[in-house]
């Protein structure tokens, strides 16, 4: 138990700090963004399994020789005795912990989604009543807007809705502007939003670490270049990368303060539409990265009590 | 569904121009007939009502009868709320929607306006 709790913490701390900051300034990802993807999913499951579960097995060692046997002696003392055994504090502080990381992260999720989809409601009914339906393109609204916008709402209880800008068509031609509907219907069609939301989440749960600050600017970085691949597929990469580049370097208005995360972000996808996709093994090589990633906290939470059956 | 939505829109288009009210009735006067002629129920309107008063778009002054409905914020002001939503991306507390492009530097627009005159110059 105690090697397995020391083992986790170790794979806890790899993947909450240096894993994530290598991965995050890694040029690969611009070449195979499904795939990173599905490596910043595992990382976060594993990072966040290992954490809670090197607390949870030390925590529990006093109670049994594996976790689900000390996990229940420990709810039977807890519930039986009405108290826990004071001999060792840090056991007990440990378990205490996992308990409130657990909850942290599930309310952080629960409150995260809650919000966020009562702010795309109430943006949506602002959308219904403030822009005429696109005749052209059907699930499509017209803002009567100067500045060249473009984005898309996913219906949670309604119609996935893509919204663009009078300004955006006057701005584009009709290759670009079919390049923007296909970008947008990507984003509805592979349900970027409940990745995003997850990850805005995560990292509202642990804002100091590297495992969620950089996980969340990558991964909407991600999601952008799989809409920008689709689209490339559907309407070539040169009214894409003119797209990309007229909306992005179109004077825009309001406010200037600009994040971080958008410093390069524009130049470095226009740049991107033009590269070929990584090949085939060593995607292959990084799934299976990722899948260990995951299945190696799972075995050495349940291993102990494996051998013991 | 569709239809409804663009019902609301109408109502609200007519409320928000006349900013000391109107009743039901007043809004079956003022809506267009369908084409056939036929005036809009008063019983549609009133539903649309409701569902616009349960939306926080409209308020009813009940000490008259029949009810008179009033717009909550202008036009204008809504259309300023729908536009900071879009253009504030930066908290991740309220960042839902992620726009085609974000917002960027002047300077990253200047490279980018110098990118796309280097791609025509290549195109020619």
């Amino acid at each position: 138990m105690l090697l397995a709790s020391a083992l986790l913490a170790a794979l806890a701390v790899l993947l909450a700090v240096p894993v994530p900051i290598v991965l995050a300034r890694a040029e690969w990802p611009r070449r195979a963004p499904a795939t990173a993807l599905l490596l910043w999913q595992a990382i976060a499951l594993s990072g966040g399994l290992s954490m809670v579960g090197s607390l949870a097995t030390f925590g529990l060692a006093p109670f049994g020789d594996d976790l689900i046997h000390a996990a229940a002696r420990f709810l039977e003392v807890v519930s039986t005795e009405q108290t826990v055994p004071t001999a060792d504090v840090w056991p007990t502080l440990a378990v205490g912990a996992a308990a409130l990381l657990v909850a942290h992260l599930v309310l952080n999720l629960a409150v995260t989604v809650v919000v966020s989809t009562r702010e795309r409601r109430r943006h949506r009914d602002l959308v219904a009543l403030l822009s005429a339906p696109d005749p052209e393109r059907p699930g499509t609204r017209l803002l009567d807007d100067p500045a060249p916008l473009a984005y898309c709402l996913p219906g949670v209880g309604a119609l996935p809705m893509t919204v663009l800008s009078q300004g955006l068509l006057e701005l584009l031609g009709d290759e670009e502007l079919r390049a923007v509907v296909a970008h947008e219907r990507a984003h509805l069609a592979q349900r970027h939003a409940w990745m995003t939301t997850a990850f805005r989440a995560w990292r509202l749960s642990l804002p100091w670490f590297p495992i969620a600050s950089r996980a969340r600017s990558s991964v909407a970085t991600l999601v952008e270049y799989l809409a920008d691949d689709t689209a490339r597929a559907a309407v070539g990469a040169e009214p894409l990368a003119r797209a990309i580049a007229l909306v992005g370097g179109h004077d825009t208005t309001g406010p200037m303060e600009t994040r971080d995360a958008d410093r390069s972000a524009i130049l470095d996808r226009v740049r991107r539409v033009g590269l070929a996709p990584l090949p085939l093994a060593p995607r292959i090589l990084i799934g299976v990265v990722a899948a260990a990633l995951v299945v190696v906290p799972t075995v050495l939470l349940l291993v102990p009590a494996l051998l013991d059956l | 569904m569709a239809a409804l939505g663009e019902l609301e829109r109408s109502v609200m288009d007519q409320l928000w121009s006349t900013p000391t009210g109107l009743t039901a009735y007043d809004l079956v006067d003022l809506l267009p007939a369908d084409p056939g002629g036929k005036r809009l129920a008063p019983t549609t309107v009133l539903t649309v009502l409701s569902r616009l008063e349960k939306k926080g778009f409209v308020t009813r002054e009940r000490s008259t009868r029949p009810h008179r409905y009033t717009a909550v914020a202008s036009r204008a002001d809504h259309a300023a709320e729908l536009m900071r939503d879009v253009l504030d991306g930066a908290d991740d507390r309220v960042a839902v929607l992620e726009r085609f492009v974000g917002q960027v530097s002047p300077a990253e627009a200047d490279a980018l306006r110098e990118l796309l005159l280097g791609r025509v110059r290549d195109a020619s």
